[in-house]
């Protein structure tokens, strides 16, 4: 079963939520964590796991053989991001705009480019204390897409199946988001009952709802802010399944890396409770 | 004229807050008709929910194209789905179709399809919109959700700010930016004259501070540093304090952590407008006066 | 020899235009005959590769030189490959392109030896 956590707004705790509800299953069934925010990665401070494995991601990109190349163009007439220029007698490869498609490679009738692995970022595994089986991906300082290496993050197996896998959403609603939640059986969507909090929910809620996922709702700092949150879930029929108080000393807590369940242990049934409905509702 | 763009690395830290806030300041000095402000954020543009805007203008944004297959002079070969790399296209129902939203725009298939029975259509992925906010004129722009943040649409509204300002002889551009430090994040930082990042003391913020640091410095854009929400985790802020003077970047001031901001969202203000005398309202003033002050002394 | 200026415009006689790749318009001179004509800049509404398509449209329009305010990395590794020379145009006085055509014949204008900035990003995922 693949749950995701998203927002929409950051900030709003779904690294928080995402790590205490993995801890939580992770005392019954098997779990594997993905960290999916390759572009500012958190979870690993949570959960603390001991990172053995790392594999360098990218994308595929053309390396010209300029003994074959004639200089037709063709590359260059397919690319749809310019990522490759044909000029006088010099075939230039751009590798930033290069979206790995392969369409270049396919189309030269000289059979001139070959493709090699532009290198953008870091896959990153290993086990944590509680055995989770935890990965992250970390994008490459400078470099502008973060979707190439969340998909080979996701496709990243292992030799066991785990029970419950949590994916961790980066905040947003484009791409990198979509990428992330394709594929999940169940989308957690963590909030704040304020008006940013509200207006991203629902740019998120509209990705879920398009991609046929179910979804649920918690509203995290309950009590600041007003209820329009929670207005809007009960219109749109988002199920809350849970609340969690606006407290100073469990802001203290996570912001020093302690997990919201080890802070506040009070929430354990409420973590329990909610992961039993996801898997109910992911079963029903 | 200057710019200005205010960054974070780790969502929710602050900076739509503070830039609300900066626009009310800068309203009340001697820069009061004087600047432009833009909500680079477009996949969760919030600036404008504390600005008050009334719409002036807005346009369509076209952004990347997808592929549709014509069924009907389709050869049923499959050659698209081999070639797709990115699980865009399904066999269902007897019928190849296209994913829109997994579709890159690559054309991959197009050029692969023996029937040509493939073709791009250009979509419109957002909307464009400048309006007259409470304080000054206000780019900002709305990403339709699951659309494909290129940066594209952050440069548009960061173009049309600053060519407003030129115009009009403005002296500043205020710029709401985009979390992480990918291509919006890149694209928010062309351009500017000043960064300011403002962080929050916590283990995540301090962590994705650094990142989002780096990638400033790496397109050679001055940065400096806030931190909000400074007394949840002193031990926090002293660390970023003291990495900033290790590696001579200036910090500007600490703001408290303090509900107020969240009251004054819910009324649709910026929190120095809505309580001058709050705490966070008090640092965020001497932040902005210390902001104000580097901007303008930098050399163009 | 053929120089490309970036223009806003549809004339010769019309603004010169500091940005290269998304110029609204390239106006192609022969600077011994004085003949020219416009185009539109292609690279204009591209989500990216701005640099690199407004290049090669330049290089297939004959351009032996470009006249722009700035040449970014892209565009300035394109412009190199294909031997064009590059001149750099100051953006900020309202110049018209036979000015900066005048300019250019002059020899008053700098080249650029390397890209005049970091790129833009304006790439899509």
């Amino acid at each position: 079963m693949q749950i995701v956590i998203a927002s929409g707004k950051g900030g709003t705790g779904k690294t928080t939520v995402a790590t205490s509800l993995a801890s939580i299953a992770a005392e019954q069934d098997t779990v594997r964590f993905l960290d999916c925010d390759v572009e500012a990665p958190n979870a690993g401070l949570f959960l603390n796991p001991r990172l053995d494995t790392h594999k360098e991601v990218g994308v595929l990109i053309p390396q010209i053989d300029n003994e074959a190349c004639t200089y037709c163009g063709k590359c260059a007439e397919v690319c749809q991001f310019h990522a490759i220029a044909v000029v006088g007698k010099k075939t230039l490869v751009f590798p930033e705009l290069c979206h790995g498609c392969g369409s270049c490679t396919l189309v030269c009738p000289e059979n001139a480019i070959s493709e090699h692995l532009n290198v953008m970022g870091i896959l990153e595994g290993g086990s944590t204390p509680e055995q989770i089986d935890f990965a992250q991906g970390v994008m490459n300082v400078g470099e502008p897409m973060a979707v190439p290496i969340i998909r080979e993050l996701k496709k990243r197996g292992s030799t066991s199946s785990p029970e419950i896998e949590i994916w961790d959403a980066p905040p947003g609603a484009s791409c990198p988001v979509v990428e992330t939640i394709r594929g999940a059986d169940f989308a957690l969507l963590v909030t704040e009952p304020t008006p940013f909090g509200l207006h991203d929910l629902k740019q998120v809620a509209e990705i879920v709802n398009e991609l046929g996922i179910p979804a649920g709702v918690v509203i995290n700092r309950d009590g600041i802010g007003n209820n329009a949150v929670g207005a809007y879930c009960e219109e749109s029929g988002l199920p809350i399944l849970m609340r969690i108080p606006m407290e100073r000393r469990i802001a203290e807590a996570i912001a020093s890396g302690k997990l919201l369940l080890d802070a506040a242990p009070e929430y354990r049934p409420s973590f329990e409770t909610m992961l039993k409905t996801i898997v109910a509702e992911v079963n029903a | 004229m200057r710019q200005l763009v205010v960054l974070s690395g780790k969502g929710g830290t602050g900076k739509t807050c503070v830039t609300a806030a900066f626009a009310h300041l800068a309203s009340k000095g001697e820069y009061a008709d004087k600047f432009i402000v833009a909500d680079a954020d477009v996949d969760a543009a919030n600036l404008g929910l504390v600005l008050q805007p009334q719409l002036l203008e807005e346009q369509e944004f076209k952004g990347g194209q997808v592929a549709v297959i014509d069924q009907d002079t389709c050869a049923f070969c499959g050659e698209c789905q081999d070639v797709c790399r990115f699980d865009a296209i399904d066999y269902t129902d007897g019928l190849y179709v296209v994913d829109p939203i997994a579709c890159d725009g690559c054309a991959a298939c197009v050029y692969q399809c023996s029937t040509e029975s493939i073709a791009m259509h250009e979509q419109v992925v957002g909307k464009f919109y400048l309006s007259q906010g409470r304080y000054s004129p206000l780019y900002h722009a709305n990403l339709y959700p699951g659309q494909d943040n290129s940066g594209k649409l952050v440069t548009l509204v960061k173009q049309r700010a600053r060519l407003q300002a030129l115009d009009e002889n403005r002296k500043l551009v205020i710029v709401d930016g985009p979390p992480g430090i990918g291509c919006p994040v890149i694209s928010a930082t062309s351009g500017a004259d000043l960064v300011l990042i403002v962080a929050e003391p916590t283990v995540s913020g301090v962590h994705d501070m650094h990142r989002v640091l780096q990638t400033v410095q790496h397109f050679g854009v001055r940065a400096m540093v806030c931190i909000n929400k400074a007394d949840v985790y002193p031990t926090g802020a002293d660390e970023i304090e003291s990495f900033c003077r290790d590696n001579g970047i200036q910090t500007v001031g600490r703001i408290p952590f303090d509900l107020t901001v969240a009251s004054a969202m819910v009324e649709g203000e910026p929190v120095t407008a809505f309580q001058p005398d709050a705490p966070a309202s008090v640092a965020i003033s001497l932040v902005w006066e210390r902001v104000l002050e580097s901007l303008l002394k930098e050399k163009a | 020899m053929k120089l490309a200026i970036s223009i806003s415009g549809k004339k010769l006689s019309s603004p010169f235009d500091a940005r290269f790749g998304r110029a609204a318009a390239f106006c192609i001179v022969d600077t011994e005959t004085g003949e020219w004509e416009v185009f539109e800049n292609p690279a204009l509404s591209a989500s990216g590769g701005a640099g690199v398509q407004a290049s090669q449209f330049v290089v297939e329009h004959g351009a032996e030189a470009v006249a722009s305010g700035a040449f970014g990395p892209n565009a300035f590794d394109t412009l190199d490959a294909a031997n064009v020379e590059m001149y750099l145009a100051p953006g900020n006085k309202a110049h018209t392109a036979a000015e900066v055509l005048e300019m250019v014949k002059a020899g008053r204008l700098p080249k650029a030896e390397a890209a005049t900035h970091k790129g833009h990003h304006g790439g899509s995922h």
